[in-house]
């Protein structure tokens, strides 16, 4: 039962002060392997890849593996709960605000500038996951040759998925599918 | 009743489908939010992720109680939020209960090898929508470009850009630019 309360306390604690997403969630999980032993440092490094390697948020899948480990299902739905918690709380406190203040000038104004912001941050993250996904610039800088620094199999399924989407404007989880059989087909890994 | 089940099984199938966190959600939020069930226009969604990038939590969650909220007030945006957790929930305790390695798997990676490439695709279809929405003016070409050069080059906090860009748009504001 103490696990319980140590477990809620110390994700919502997470949950209130990792500003940012889910990465951010990362230094106060460390924090909680170097104080508890329900978790180990190991154990994030693994809880990094499985999140990779399926859906969802990451900071909410590390507070279910954590919390699982830690005390079972239960575990996990208190540790995820805990997670979400502050945010939620924070987030309806923000929108009433904002209903409030919607047609004031100047919060109108800021929003109309975040905007292409935004839109500029969303880009700068997109270019990260393609400079993974799409270029081998690691052996690029080995051999120097400009051949070695595209994964040619990556980009033409992008391409391919691309021209896609454009064309037919399907829903994303086709193309998420039929790209998760291509890469077992082509051997992508 | 029907409409929050409805809103908590939406946001259950956007929180299940999205690889690869917060920014990989946009393509369903664009497919499902704004287009399908109109909960939201795509300039409010552009607001949340402002907003999301400022205060604590998961930017998916975050937006998923804004969309709950601003369609059904409080108990809307606990559905949501609950809808957009609970697949990774009952999927994360089934591979921690059973599956010991499973990112050792050599199909997982395969298959997510190809997945994480399918998800560049649909962001990048994600952003020129965006652009086409939010964009429209020399003055949010030139934030753009800013932004986007030092997000790339620069490791600065994205707390710190959004800060820094709502400081510009009430300079911009009061002398009189639309951006």
């Amino acid at each position: 039962m103490m696990v319980l309360w140590e477990l809620c306390f110390e994700f919502f604690k997470a949950g209130l002060f990792a500003v940012g997403g889910g990465l951010a969630t990362l230094p106060f999980l460390y924090d909680i392997a170097s104080r508890y032993d329900w978790m180990s440092v190991e154990s994030i490094t693994d809880m990094i890849a499985i999140s990779e390697s399926t859906p969802g948020p990451l900071g909410v899948n590390m507070a279910t593996y954590a919390g699982y480990h830690a005390y079972g299902v239960l575990g996990g739905v208190v540790a995820t709960l805990a997670l979400i918690l502050p945010s939620l709380i924070i987030i309806i406190l923000v929108a009433k605000i904002l209903e409030k203040f919607k047609e004031n000038r100047l919060v109108k104004d800021t929003f109309a500038t975040l905007r292409p912001c935004v839109t500029a941050m969303i880009a700068a993250a997109c270019w990260q996951v393609m400079e993974k996904a799409l270029f081998t610039v690691d052996a690029f800088l080995v051999t120097m040759n400009p051949a070695d620094l595209i994964n040619y199999k990556a980009m033409c399924l992008f391409i391919l998925c691309y021209w896609l989407m454009r064309r037919y404007k399907k829903h994303p989880i086709l193309y998420i599918a039929g790209a998760a059989v291509c890469g077992i087909v082509f051997q992508m890994a | 009743m029907k409409e929050l089940w409805t809103m908590f099984l939406t946001f259950c199938r956007i929180g299940g489908l999205t690889f690869g966190g917060g920014y990989a959600m946009l393509p369903m939020l664009q497919r499902e939010v704004v287009e399908k069930y109109q909960w939201a226009t795509e300039e409010e969604l552009m607001d949340y992720y402002a907003i999301g990038q400022c205060t604590p939590g998961i930017i998916a969650v975050n937006t998923a109680t804004f969309v709950g909220y601003k369609k059904r007030g409080v108990l809307g945006a606990i559905f949501c939020t609950l809808g957009v957790v609970f697949p990774s929930l009952c999927i994360i305790t089934v591979i921690a209960a059973f599956l010991k390695n499973f990112q050792d798997i050599i199909y997982v990676q395969q298959a997510f090898a190809g997945i994480r490439v399918a998800v560049c695709a649909l962001i990048l279809d994600a952003i020129v929508k965006l652009w086409k929405k939010n964009v429209k003016s020399i003055w949010g070409i030139a934030l753009f470009l800013i932004v986007l050069a030092v997000m790339i080059l620069l490791d600065v906090s994205p707390i710190l850009v959004v800060i820094g860009a709502a400081v510009v748009g009430i300079g911009l504001g009061k002398a009189g630019v639309k951006v």
